[in-house]
């Protein structure tokens, strides 16, 4: 007899009813809706971006060409919908952003400056407070502690950024005209202050994680060698889940930087470059949503900035999600 | 531990003292730090109550909205001919939208979950497909309005409908709904599976007898979870093109009509320069804390109850 262990369950061996095999494929589909969600967001950004830059999007082209009947028709077909209607250069450097007011002017830097201001701001205020809050949960809080303000941190996590946007209007923007008087009601330290406030509880919670993550051997050691409870958490601790911590800094930016509602409402609407944070400016995502409650017709230049904006938003946010991914695996550190 | 060192040894304690200064005021920082989110939360929330205060009614649930702030005073609604205002439609509006979401997800979700704990060789595909949900949780809402927009709205021509508000708010609570069923599906103990397939049951069996009963509890918080995150999301809702000016509630059987939701009008509100309306879009703002809380409540209360471990 052969000393080998025989499987002899049934698991993995889908022979039994037709529930059984379409089960499998059934799930799958459901997973690989995801795939096809991201597939779905890149052909729309791009298809859109498209018609941005040029006279048509990517559909509007394939159904021109098909409909020219012959090859030398679909070229010109093509040939025509390609010609540029923004360069890529003008609304790459550009520095006026005017799409719905004539002259237009499409230069979307004034958005990303808009969009860097508020996540600049509000890593100001998270990154500090949110590390601090981490190493306190962490460190020194203790369990009855660490009950309490957990869950309120998460509730601070879990209310609608459309409350932060209002709570920006009406109470932070009063307290800041109080000592700044000359602060319009729109303005970009404001917006700064609740989308900092909002990426607390993301930033502490992960780095929190990491914390927890690096095992007491190390702690203790540095005890033994007459490290203070300060030297232990700031010199041990913290460098020893140096990789997680970094990756929720750079989530907690990407959250920023896509954040909407909060600076929609708490920013204003005019994009503009300055260098005075008490001036009213507008982020991408801004832009988005005045856009989106305007009246513009479908398949205008409008209506197409959308996309471009909206490309433009995603590849920043992919970059710094990857980059999370990148950080937390390259610098991870493998405790035992 | 001494506290008293000073004068005790011959030597020169002050970088002691030192450290134990740096030490409370480390501390000291540390808790004002967590403090900061604490304070925030209490400001939040009085100044929502207080803006609020007066302006919340039972009227104010049951009646549709107005473009006049007045209609929404309650000091008014007796010299009204058109009667009180308020936002009925757009509670409506967003409960069924929570509704139309919680079926997709709750199929897409956790089938989904399912195929990749349960089923998923441990394959480049699988992987990949991994690595795309935890990046599709990082995309901004507002980018999954641009695709409802283009995609639902445009391509499918549902319009700017319930079903389109429903099926973008899906694929964007997809990612959370997947990985929370994920980590109750892995919370089942490998012995029950054992036992089932000792039985004879086949994988599909398994999943549905034993797995699935199991899991469940830990499958509905998640989802109750993710559901009060969708019925707070504005941006994607708005790019999908949620009304603002509804007086009658959407209609669940014709899901392809106009929609308005809470989040919308809020929106609508707070951005009026009529200080009158910062108080109306208070009134709002509570209506939709109320039924986050209740949704948590919901969520805590079935892990509670149904939590072995606990």
């Amino acid at each position: 007899m052969s000393s080998e262990r025989m499987d002899l369950s049934r698991n993995g061996n889908d022979v039994g009813t037709l529930g059984d095999r379409v089960a499998r494929y059934a799930f799958f589909s459901c997973a690989f809706v995801t795939v096809l969600t991201t597939i779905a967001i890149i052909l729309v950004l791009i298809n859109g971006a498209v018609g941005f830059f040029r006279q048509a999007t990517l559909v509007e082209l394939l159904g021109d060409a098909v409909s020219a009947g012959s090859v030398g028709g679909a070229a010109d077909a093509i040939g025509e919908g390609l010609a540029a209607q923004v360069t890529v250069t003008e609304f790459l450097f550009g520095t006026d952003w005017s799409p719905l007011i004539e002259p237009t002017s499409y230069g979307v830097l004034p958005l990303v400056w808009g969009t860097l201001v508020v996540t600049v701001g509000s890593a100001l205020i998270a990154v500090p407070v949110g590390t601090l809050t981490a190493i306190y949960l962490s460190e020194y809080a203790d369990e009855r502690v660490r009950r309490t303000l957990k869950p309120i941190l998460e509730i601070l996590a879990g209310i609608p950024t459309i409350v932060y946007g209002f709570f920006a209007l009406s109470f932070i923007t009063p307290i800041i005209q109080f000592f700044f008087p000359q602060t319009g009601t729109f303005n970009a330290t404001s917006a700064a202050i609740v989308v900092g406030i909002m990426i607390i509880p993301m930033i502490s919670s992960l780095s929190e994680d990491a914390m927890s993550a690096v095992p007491d051997s190390l702690r203790n050691a540095a005890y033994g060698l007459g490290a203070t409870k300060l030297e232990v958490s700031t010199q041990v601790v913290l460098p020893a889940s140096l990789s997680g911590i970094l990756a929720a800094y750079v989530l907690g930016l990407s959250r920023a930087i896509g954040e909407t509602m909060a600076v929609a409402l708490a920013m204003g609407m005019l994009p503009q470059i300055t260098t005075n944070p008490l001036e009213e400016m507008q982020t991408m995502t801004a832009y988005m949503v005045q856009v989106g409650i305007s009246d513009v017709s479908v398949g205008s230049i409008q209506y197409q900035s959308l996309f471009a904006v909206g490309l433009t938003l995603f590849a920043m946010t992919f970059a710094m999600n990857v980059l999370s991914m990148w950080v937390r695996s390259r610098y991870r550190e493998e405790y035992q | 531990m001494s506290t008293d060192t000073d004068g005790e040894f011959e030597f020169d304690g002050s970088a002691i003292e030192r450290k134990r200064l740096y030490g409370k005021v480390f501390l000291g920082l540390c808790v004002s730090a967590a403090m900061v989110g604490i304070v925030a939360l209490i400001a939040l929330l009085a100044d929502v109550i207080y803006e609020s205060w007066g302006w919340l009614t039972w009227e104010f649930l049951t009646y549709p909205p107005s473009q006049v702030a007045e209609h929404f005073d309650p000091e008014n609604y007796g010299a009204l001919d058109t009667g009180p205002a308020g936002m009925y439609p757009a509670i409506v509006g967003s409960i069924y939208l929570i509704v139309l979401t919680a079926v997709f997800t709750l199929f897409l979700g956790v089938g989904a979950a399912i195929y990749l704990e349960e089923y998923a060789p441990d394959s480049r595909l699988t992987r990949f497909i991994e690595a795309n949900i935890t990046n599709l949780a990082g995309v901004p809402s507002i980018v999954y309005g641009l695709l409802g927009l283009a995609m639902f709205v445009r391509a499918l021509q549902t319009g700017a409908s319930l079903i389109a508000g429903a099926l973008t708010l899906t694929l964007l609570i997809l990612p959370i709904v997947i990985v929370s069923s994920q980590e109750s599906l892995r919370a089942v103990p490998d012995s029950m599976r054992q036992a089932s397939y000792g039985t004879g049951a086949t994988k599909w069996q398994t999943i549905r007898n034993v797995v699935l009963p199991e899991a469940v509890p830990g499958i509905m918080t998640g989802i109750i979870l993710s559901l009060s995150r969708a019925i707070g999301e504005t941006a994607p809702i708005l790019m999908v093109g949620a009304a603002v000016s509804m007086f009658t509630p959407p209609d669940l059987t014709s899901p392809t009509g106009a929609f308005s939701a809470m989040p919308m009008m809020i929106f609508e509100w707070a951005s009026q320069p009529d200080a009158a309306f910062q108080h109306i879009a208070a009134a709002g703002i509570v209506v939709l804390l109320t039924i986050l809380l209740l949704m948590n409540a919901a969520a805590v209360l079935i892990r509670n109850k149904y939590d072995r471990r606990a």
